[in-house]
Formats: C-alpha cells, sequence, structure tokens
C-alpha cells in the first residue's frame, strides 16, 4: 500500500497552482486535504503523475460574509466550518450537517473545496450545497466562471470542472425569511459514508404555504439525487403530517432509485429514505415558525 | 497467608514504554542495508498457473531479487500440519496445507505467486507491476453446503472431495431421549465470524550474518519458540544459530500463533540467500487474504427436552468452512462440538461434522475459536424451548446447570488438547443469579419493557451462559533470578501480545519473593532468554505460563530462606520476604537485602560447598493434567428503531469465573476487549465473498469494526471458583468476552422485537438484514392472518 512515484508541487499562489494545473492538465491532481486522495493513491487506484499541494495557498482559506449569504474558500477545512460562527449564522443547513462528515481527525485535514470537487455520491457537502442553491467558482490560468451546484456534478467521482480548472470558491446564497431546514443520515458507525442521508430546505410564503422545498439525497445515485416530485407534492400546499408523509414515500418510492450494495439493499435505503425524508421535512417545517 | 500482590489493581509495568512509543515492534527494527519485500497475489481465488515471469521486474532499478515457486528449490515444501487429529474413532481427516508460493495452482484470492526484493518497499510495490502472470481461472468453491456436491470443482486433486474432515462424537443415545421427550426443538443455524483485525499487521524480519553464523527473526509470533524450532529445521541451521524474537506485538487474537505463513518462511530464507536483513509487513489490505480468518458454520441441531425444560439429550450435525488450507487441523470445529455443551448438563449427545474446503483464506483459531459457533446454537436452542414450554429464560438456564457437587464433570468426548472433555471446576448459579441481578432482569421485563413501549421504544433484555475451556498444556516454563541490585528478572518462553504478561507474572513472583512489581524485569518472547515453550494462546497464559512463573519463584524462595537462615543464624521458619529483604519476624533489625544475599550466593573468592548452585535463581515447568474450565454469564440491554433498525446496546453486565484473578484490571482489559470483539461479530464485521470467491470488502471502509462509540461501558463482576488443576488456581480469561455475545445480541432483538415473534438464528446480523428478516416476518403474519 504505498503510491506509485509522482511529481511533486507546492505552490505557494493561487497564481502559481493555476499556472501548474494549466502546464499538467489531466496528468496532475490537486491535492487539498488528501483525505480521499491519499488513500486511493496508496491503493493504486489513482496514479497521478503530477501531484499539486495546495495547502501553502493561505488565500484559498476563508470564511466571509457575502450580504446575507457567504464565501468560502475551497482549501477551508471542514472543522472551521464546523466551528465557524458565520457558519452556523448564515447557512445553519451547512452547520448541521458538519459533524457528520467522518470524524474530527478527517475534518482538521479534509477541505470543502475537496469534498465537493471529489464528486463521491455518499458525500454529504455535495447534497447540502445543492439543497442551498449554492454557487461554485471555477478557476484557471485562461479566466473563472460561476457555476450552479446543480449543474456541476456530472456523475459519480465526475464533475464539471475542465482539467486546467480549479474549485476556488463556494458561494452560499442569503436565506429568505420563513425558511427551514434539516439534515440526517443514516449510518452504521458514526463517521462512516451514510447508507442513506438527506439535506432539506423549504419556505413559506406569507399564508404559510409551502413555496419552495428541497429534498436532495445522497448515498442513493450517481451524486446529489433531488426529489422532484416530493417537491412538486409539496409546493402550493399548507405542509402537515399527511402531506409530508405523501411526500416522503414520493421521494422514496419515485424520486431515487437506489442500488444495493453489501451494507444496504435497495429496498432498505428505499425505507431509510422515506423515513429520513419524513423526519427532515417536519423538522424543516418547523424551523420556519 | 494473605495475598500480598495477587488479586490486586495494580498498574502495568509495561504501559510507560508502550504510551510513550518506547516499546519495540517488528517494524521499529531497522538494520542497515536491510531490503524489503513486497508479494504478488493473486487476484483469482481458483486458477491454475501457466506461467509467472519476473523478469522484467528483475529490471527495475532497485529491485535485487525475485523469486517465484520454481526459485524455491528444496525449500518449497507444504507447511508444516500444526496441529494432527484427535484420536477419536472412525475420524477423517485430510492434511493439506498452505504453501510458501504457489506452484501449480492458486487455491485462495490473496494467495502469494511471487516475491520481490528490492531497496526499498515502494519499488518492491512498483516491480509487482512488471511480473507477467499467465493463469487458467477455474470455477471458484464458495458455498460450504454447495462444496460437498459432486458435481463441485475440487480444490485439492490428491483427494476425492472437498471433504477436510468428518467426525462424530457421541455420549449416551440421542434417538432414546428424543423418544422420551416431551417437546423437541430442530433448527437451522448459521453462525459466521470474521478476521481478527489486530491493530498491528504481521510482519517478519530476518538478518543473516554471514560471519557468526546466526539467524535472527523478529516475527509477529504467538509462538516464537515452536516458530525457532521449525525455521532451523527447514533451513538447515541448529536451533542454537536461530533466534527468534517476539517483540511487543499489537495483538494476535489466534491468528499470530506458530502458523509458519508463507512470508514467515520465506523472509528468512531470502535473509540467508542474499545474505543481509530482509524486512516485509504486511499492509491492512494484505491482511484480509494473507492472514488467516475465521468464519462460517451451518448447524442443523435439535433439542430434546422434557415437560419441565429438562434437556435430555442434544443432536447436532455441523459444516465448517475451513477455508483452501487446513493447518491448523481440527481444533476450531472441535470446540464448537465441545463448548456447545456449555454450563449444561446433558446425558446425551450426538455430534457429527464435516469441515469443508472452499477457495476462502485459510480459517484457524481467532479468539473464541469456534466456540462461539457453539454457545450460539446451544443458547437458541434454550431460548427456544424456552419460548415454546413457557419457561422463563433464566429459569430454563438454571434448571440444567450442572450441579456444583457434579465436578470434575465428564462429557464423555474429545477435546481440542485429546484429552476427555471434562470440566475441573464451576459453580454456575451464583454467576446467573449477580447477572440477573446487575441488569435488573425481572424489572425490567415486569415493569420498564411495557413502559418504555408506551412511549414507543422497542427495547429488550438477554442473558446467556458459557463456558471456556482453557489452560491446556503442554507446558511452558520459566526462570527467575534475583540479580545483586536486589531486583529480580523474570525470563518465559511465551510472546505478549498485549495482555500484561509484564505485570500478572510479576505479581506471581512478587507473591512469593516480597519485593515490589516494579522491580521485577519480565523478558518474554526471545528465544535466546529462554529455549523453552509453545506460546500464548488458547487462554493459556496465566494457567500455564503462569503457574511456571509461581514454581520458579517458589524454589527461588526456598534458596532466598535456605541462605538467609544459615546466615541470619536463625530456622527457616522465623524468616519473613517483604520490602525486598529477609528478616527475622518481630525483629526488623535482623535482616538482609536481597541484593546481598545474591551476592552472597554468587561468591567472586573462596570456596563453595561442593554440589551447589550459584546465585538466587531457579528455572521450573508447568504441564497441567487438562484444562481449566472458565464460565460466565453475560447479559446485555438493546433498544432497535423499528424503522432504520439501527441498534443502541444500552447496557452490558458480564458475571465471569476464571478462578483466582491475578489483577482485576488487566481481567476487565481482557473482558472489554472481548466483548468489543464479540459485539463486532454479532452486528458489524462480515465477509462478503463473491461467486467466484473475491472478498468483497478488504479494508475498513468496508469491513466494519465497532468503534468506541459503538462499544457501551461493560460492567462486570467476578465470581472465583478456584480450578484444582494448578496450584494458584487460575484459569483462562482471553476468550470469555467474546464467546457469547452473538447469542446474547440475538436474544436480546428478539426480546425488543417481541411484537413481531421474530426468530433469529444466523450470526452476523446488521441493520440491513435485520429489516429483511422483520419484514419477512411481518409478510408471514400478513399471509397467516
Amino acid at each position: 500500500m504505498k503510491p506509485a512515484a509522482f511529481d511533486y508541487h507546492a505552490p505557494e499562489s493561487l497564481e502559481e497552482a493555476l499556472a501548474l494545473l494549466n502546464e499538467y492538465g489531466y496528468e496532475a491532481k490537486l491535492l487539498a486535504g488528501g483525505q480521499s486522495l491519499i488513500p486511493t493513491m496508496n491503493f493504486r487506484l489513482a496514479r497521478p503523475a503530477v501531484l499539486i499541494d495546495l495547502n501553502r495557498i493561505k488565500e484559498l482559506s476563508y470564511i466571509e460574509k457575502n450580504g446575507s449569504g457567504l464565501r468560502l474558500g475551497a482549501m477551508t477545512r471542514q472543522r472551521a466550518l464546523e466551528r465557524s460562527e458565520l457558519v452556523a449564522n448564515h447557512a445553519p443547513l451547512l452547520h448541521e450537517t458538519m459533524p457528520f462528515i467522518a470524524h474530527p481527525q478527517i475534518r482538521n485535514r479534509g477541505t470543502i473545496g475537496g469534498n465537493i470537487a471529489h464528486a463521491d455520491p455518499a458525500s454529504e457537502l455535495p447534497a447540502v450545497m445543492w439543497a442551498l442553491d449554492g454557487y461554485l467558482k471555477l478557476q484557471s490560468a485562461a479566466g473563472e466562471r460561476r457555476v450552479a451546484v446543480q449543474d456541476f456534478f456530472v456523475g459519480m467521482f465526475t464533475t464539471d470542472l475542465e482539467p486546467e480548472e480549479m474549485l476556488t470558491e463556494i458561494e452560499i446564497p442569503a436565506m429568505f425569511p420563513r425558511s427551514g431546514w434539516a439534515f440526517r443520515e443514516i449510518a452504521r458507525r458514526h463517521g462512516d459514508y451514510a447508507l442513506v442521508g438527506v439535506a432539506a430546505t423549504v419556505r413559506l410564503d406569507e399564508a404559510g404555504r409551502c413555496e419552495d422545498a428541497r429534498l436532495v439525497f445522497f448515498s442513493v445515485g450517481e451524486g446529489p439525487v433531488e426529489a422532484q416530485l416530493a417537491s412538486d407534492a409539496l409546493i402550493g400546499e399548507l405542509p402537515g403530517d399527511a402531506l409530508i408523509e405523501t411526500a416522503a414515500a414520493l421521494a422514496a418510492e419515485a424520486d431515487i432509485d437506489p442500488d444495493g450494495d453489501i451494507h444496504a439493499s435497495a429496498d432498505y435505503r428505499r425505507q431509510l429514505a422515506r423515513v429520513l425524508a419524513r423526519d427532515t421535512l417536519r423538522r424543516a417545517f418547523e424551523r420556519t415558525k | 497467608m494473605k495475598n500480598r500482590y495477587i488479586g490486586k489493581p495494580l498498574r502495568r509495568n509495561e504501559d510507560a514504554r508502550l504510551l510513550t512509543g518506547q516499546a519495540l515492534f517488528v517494524d521499529d527494527v531497522h538494520i542497515p542495508g536491510m531490503l524489503h519485500v513486497a508479494f504478488l497475489r493473486s487476484d483469482h481465488a481458483h486458477a491454475r498457473i501457466g506461467s509467472i515471469d519476473v523478469s522484467a521486474a528483475l529490471e527495475r532499478p532497485g529491485v535485487v531479487a525475485a523469486y517465484t515457486a520454481q526459485d524455491l528449490g528444496d525449500y518449497w515444501q507444504p507447511g508444516p500440519l500444526l496441529v494432527p487429529p484427535p484420536p477419536i474413532k472412525d475420524i477423517v481427516f485430510h492434511a493439506c496445507t498452505q504453501v510458501p508460493l504457489v506452484r501449480d495452482k492458486v487455491r485462495h484470492c490473496g494467495e502469494a505467486l511471487a516475491a520481490i526484493v528490492a531497496t526499498s518497499r515502494y519499488i518492491a510495490e512498483d516491480a509487482l507491476d512488471d511480473i507477467v502472470v499467465e493463469l487458467e481461472p477455474l470455477d471458484a468453491v464458495v458455498d460450504v453446503e454447495r462444496a460437498l456436491e459432486p458435481a463441485s470443482p475440487r480444490i485439492h486433486e490428491h483427494i476425492e472431495s472437498n471433504l477436510a474432515a468428518h467426525v462424530v462424537q457421541e455420549k449416551g443415545r440421542y434417538e432414546t431421549a428424543a423418544r422420551q421427550a416431551h417437546r423437541i426443538i430442530k433448527r437451522r443455524f448459521l453462525y459466521d465470524r470474521g478476521v481478527a483485525a489486530a491493530m498491528e499487521n504481521r510482519g517478519v524480519v530476518a538478518n543473516w550474518d554471514e560471519k557468526s553464523q546466526q539467524m535472527t527473526i523478529w516475527d509477529t509470533t504467538q509462538a516464537p519458540i515452536p516458530i525457532r524450532n521449525g525455521l532451523a529445521a527447514m533451513l538447515g541451521l541448529s536451533e542454537s544459530q536461530v533466534q527468534v524474537i517476539a517483540p511487543f506485538i499489537g495483538g494476535g487474537f489466534g491468528p499470530k500463533i506458530m502458523m509458519f505463513y508463507p512470508e514467515e518462511v520465506l523472509i528468512p530464507w531470502i535473509a540467508r540467500e542474499l545474505k543481509c536483513a530482509v524486512k516485509w509487513i504486511e499492509d491492512r489490505q494484505e491482511n484480509f487474504f494473507a492472514t488467516t480468518h475465521e468464519r462460517g458454520q451451518v448447524h442443523e441441531a435439535e433439542m430434546a427436552l422434557s415437560e419441565d425444560g429438562r434437556i435430555l439429550g442434544v443432536r447436532d450435525v455441523f459444516l465448517h468452512d475451513t477455508g483452501a488450507y487446513d493447518p491448523y487441523g481440527l481444533t476450531v470445529p472441535i470446540n464448537s462440538q465441545c463448548t456447545l455443551l456449555g454450563p449444561y448438563r446433558v446425558p446425551n449427545y450426538y455430534s457429527e461434522f464435516k469441515a469443508v474446503f472452499t477457495n476462502k483464506p485459510i480459517v484457524t483459531p481467532y479468539r473464541g475459536a469456534g466456540r462461539q459457533h457453539g454457545v450460539f446454537v446451544m443458547e437458541r436452542l434454550l431460548d427456544i424451548a424456552a419460548r415454546e414450554l413457557e419457561i422463563d429464560r433464566v429459569e430454563i438456564r438454571r434448571r440444567n446447570y450442572i450441579a456444583p457437587d457434579d465436578f470434575p464433570h465428564n462429557h464423555e468426548i474429545i477435546y481440542q488438547d485429546f484429552a476427555p472433555l471434562t470440566y475441573d471446576s464451576g459453580n454456575y448459579l451464583p454467576a446467573l443469579e449477580r447477572a440477573v441481578e446487575m441488569i435488573d432482569y425481572h424489572k425490567f421485563l415486569e415493569k420498564e419493557k411495557a413502559r418504555l413501549r408506551a412511549e414507543g421504544r422497542y427495547a429488550g433484555i438477554g442473558i446467556v451462559s458459557y463456558v471456556e475451556g482453557t489452560g491446556i498444556g503442554p507446558y511452558e516454563g520459566a526462570r527467575v533470578t534475583v540479580e545483586a541490585s536486589g531486583k529480580v528478572c523474570l525470563v518465559t518462553g511465551v510472546g505478549t501480545q498485549g495482555q500484561g504478561h509484564y505485570t500478572s507474572f510479576a505479581q506471581v513472583v512478587a507473591e512469593q519473593l516480597g519485593v515490589e512489581v516494579s522491580d521485577i524485569r519480565v523478558i518474554t518472547g526471545d528465544t535466546r532468554e529462554f529455549h523453552w515453550g509453545t506460546g500464548t494462546f488458547a487462554s493459556r497464559g496465566a494457567v500455564v505460563a503462569g503457574n511456571a512463573c509461581h514454581a520458579a519463584a517458589k524454589a527461588v524462595r526456598e534458596k532466598i530462606l535456605k541462605l538467609a537462615a544459615r546466615l541470619l543464624k536463625v530456622p527457616e521458619a522465623d524468616l519473613v520476604l517483604e520490602g525486598g529483604r529477609v528478616q527475622v519476624k518481630g525483629k526488623p533489625d535482623q535482616a538482609i537485602q536481597l541484593g546481598d544475599l545474591a551476592r552472597q550466593a554468587n561468591p567472586l573468592r573462596g570456596a563453595v560447598t561442593p554440589g551447589t548452585e550459584p546465585g538466587l535463581e531457579a528455572t521450573a515447568y508447568f504441564g497441567p493434567e487438562r484444562g481449566a474450565t472458565a464460565s460466565g454469564v453475560h447479559a446485555m440491554l438493546v433498544e432497535v428503531d423499528p424503522e432504520t433498525m439501527m441498534v443502541e446496546i444500552k447496557r452490558y453486565v458480564v458475571v465471569h469465573d476464571c478462578g483466582t484473578v491475578l489483577n482485576p484490571m488487566i481481567l476487565e482489559g481482557q473482558i472489554q476487549g472481548g466483548v468489543a470483539q464479540g459485539i463486532g461479530n454479532a452486528f458489524y464485521e462480515q465477509l462478503h465473498f463473491s461467486d467466484n470467491g473475491e472478498l468483497l470488502n478488504a479494508s475498513f471502509m468496508d469491513y466494519l469494526l465497532p468503534t468506541a462509540l459503538d462499544v457501551p461501558p461493560i460492567e462486570t463482576d467476578h465470581i472465583e471458583t478456584p480450578s484444582p488443576l494448578n496450584p494458584l488456581g487460575v484459569k483462562g480469561a482471553g476468550e470469555a468476552g467474546a464467546i457469547p455475545t452473538g447469542a446474547l445480541f440475538v436474544q436480546a432483538l428478539e426480546d425488543a422485537l417481541s411484537d413481531l415473534d421474530l426468530e433469529i438464528n444466523e450470526i452476523p446480523l446488521s441493520p440491513q438484514r435485520l429489516f429483511e428478516l422483520v419484514e419477512a416476518a411481518k409478510l408471514e403474519r400478513t399471509v397467516v392472518s
């Protein structure tokens, strides 16, 4: 379990890193927190010729207010997000999620950008950013573009990033009034990849009807999976237990199409999805009050 | 006399070294110029070898040598049969032992095909990609039941089928019991186990010194002396030329016993070929394939009972998956067969098993060593009988316990140590009653359960019994020396892998010599320090080596008293040993320090009495006539979320009887560690094989060990029924915690889900599997109603 040989670069600035990425493109892998990449390299499942270590680039690590929303540098450690008051106040869903991501030791190293760009379908943060309607800043030596999270994930471990591009910033928009949120996952042991997890956001109109609802699952498909039929059932309605049960059942039976594996069959995943959808929706609607 | 050191919860002598990273482990051994080895392992579970070409690997800079089976010449031999079959009438046993490198056929995934020696492990692993292997994949034998079908592929072509062994043991006549029975309970049980997952993987460093013609081997073995003897013979060296050191070892649990693993046999051979030091450290992925497992058995069992719930007889027929080879003989299935009987009176017993070869890694003992499987069957049969006969679960156990005056109790079948299965001593009811009291069994069933259920919570209670055969022979030895400093050196042949030998053995010696435990330096696991012995496994360290330490310390005590009596001119009976000195009773000023005595016993000048031996030193051996039987009761409270099937253990109680307790704190550690592994076995750990024998979850991402968060605080208490078979009265405790957890888990879960009339006859479980079982039970109820 030793990695194959690779060339190693440790740029001190973003500009330098983008230049290296421009030079090596496909051959290079960016090293952020290394919590997924390094084990993959040790198993020799990944054999990048070049490793560009981003850990010395201080300018990529920040948590800033952006109006009533937030801007997060891609190299911000997960532990910093977990402990950030700004995150707790302006992105409470993200705050609620952080302790479920692996273990403190991993969160001390793991970064938000590394996690999102890795696009692991069992990962919490892509689903949470999706539910929050986040935006991602992708930079290259040639320029930058802003992509909605929903358009970023292409498939399992696959994103919209070009080989010369780097995810540099995550933008979380401001929460509307009368918004609610909730996160829950079921894992075999605390810190494991979830068997199923879901992030929920809802918003009520002034009459108390559901104006917007997002249920974004993870560990049930190739990436984050939004339960569209469940949202349709909720929007325009007055939230209540029966409605929530209906939406949860739709989400579990119609919106998602999970696979089975050694830890959970498809049927068991649907059962968990129904329970989680119900519980998170309940909690989210309670929080609108 | 009241014990001064034995039985005290003393802090461990070795902990300062371990906790500050100062203890030597095999991977800490660095020798200038040392080379590193990586093994090419088969991805296939069953395949015929065409050719293995290492020539490209040899071209790679940094690669020093590459070996296949062909390169080993006469050194290529199947490994030794470590445990021959016991003397049981009409036994069938086919010995097929592992080979150092595959020559003709791969028989399990991960079997080693070639070894690369390079200047670093990195380069050695790079070079594995350069090896060209041509092989013909064959259909794999995975399912233990289908393995015996005539159409099944054969794993060892020189034997007729995949049958490794067939054993029948019988006591009384089960058929007669069944005819007289009021009720017969008959079920099929599945019990699977996994990897020991010691924190430290295996590793070997071998250094051949051409000038001194000495081989030094650091090995993560539980049995350095047998390894020294075996390797010396294989390498054609004298035992005096081979030193095997088992330094600190990060957990053994059985798979590190004297296995003569391919790597263990090859690394010293390579060191001698290349005349240098060579290191191989197993990585975690290799550990899943290359280190032995324990796995599944399928039992078809029945119990005949009287109307009042007394066992009239048990019949059990089972299959045992032994993997691709069976170097450890029949220890695991014999343990299942024998331990099934538990603490119960079973007048009639018919037990038959077939051990079966499959294309899976080798099965050898792992903490509990088959006992889990047997205990599960017996406890399940009793639980089901209790339900059908409407007798309380605790009561049915109480009614069937062997009475305290019925010892020694001969079960009339042959045990793993080849002797009749005879329990030396036991007193089971006090432990049961204590556990019932500690977990508040009756209050839970009468009040708590219904109260929680009214809140929508599904809680359940379980309580099970077991025995553990421990402390088997043949023997161990120890040497105790009082040094001129007044400190004591204790050397024993057994190794150590975390059990606290540096302290518990020292306590035994301190008891006799009256010195502080911290003033006793303990040396274990170095064949140059002690020539004779077997090893630390089968819960035998405290019993066999502990009593050898006791005997050696007593002999030294006699020498001390004899010499002191002569010097102080008083009768021996007037002397006491305490505080590191010998003193005349009631006269503290008339004393002599042990260090002074040691110097007097080893004079540099003058004449000694002819025939005397120098020094205050003695070597002694201990071999019990048979094993000592420990026992215990585990109880637990669980809560299940009926929607997600996630389970939480609310309380876990262990009442244990291992005879005289040497150090209750160390004992508690043993119990807790065992229970943690038992919980892993019951609810987290499972090896998943594909239809072609690939191991699908060979990493800690997918092979789930319980973490600190999943193991509850364990409440323990002890009953002491000393063994009459050894002077200290001790019984082993190493495996106790791990044995009954599976049986306990299902009983408690069934109780929690009692609304569903669920019957669970398998281990391991998982939330996924519970979900399936519950859905099936619901479906059945719908169909019935």
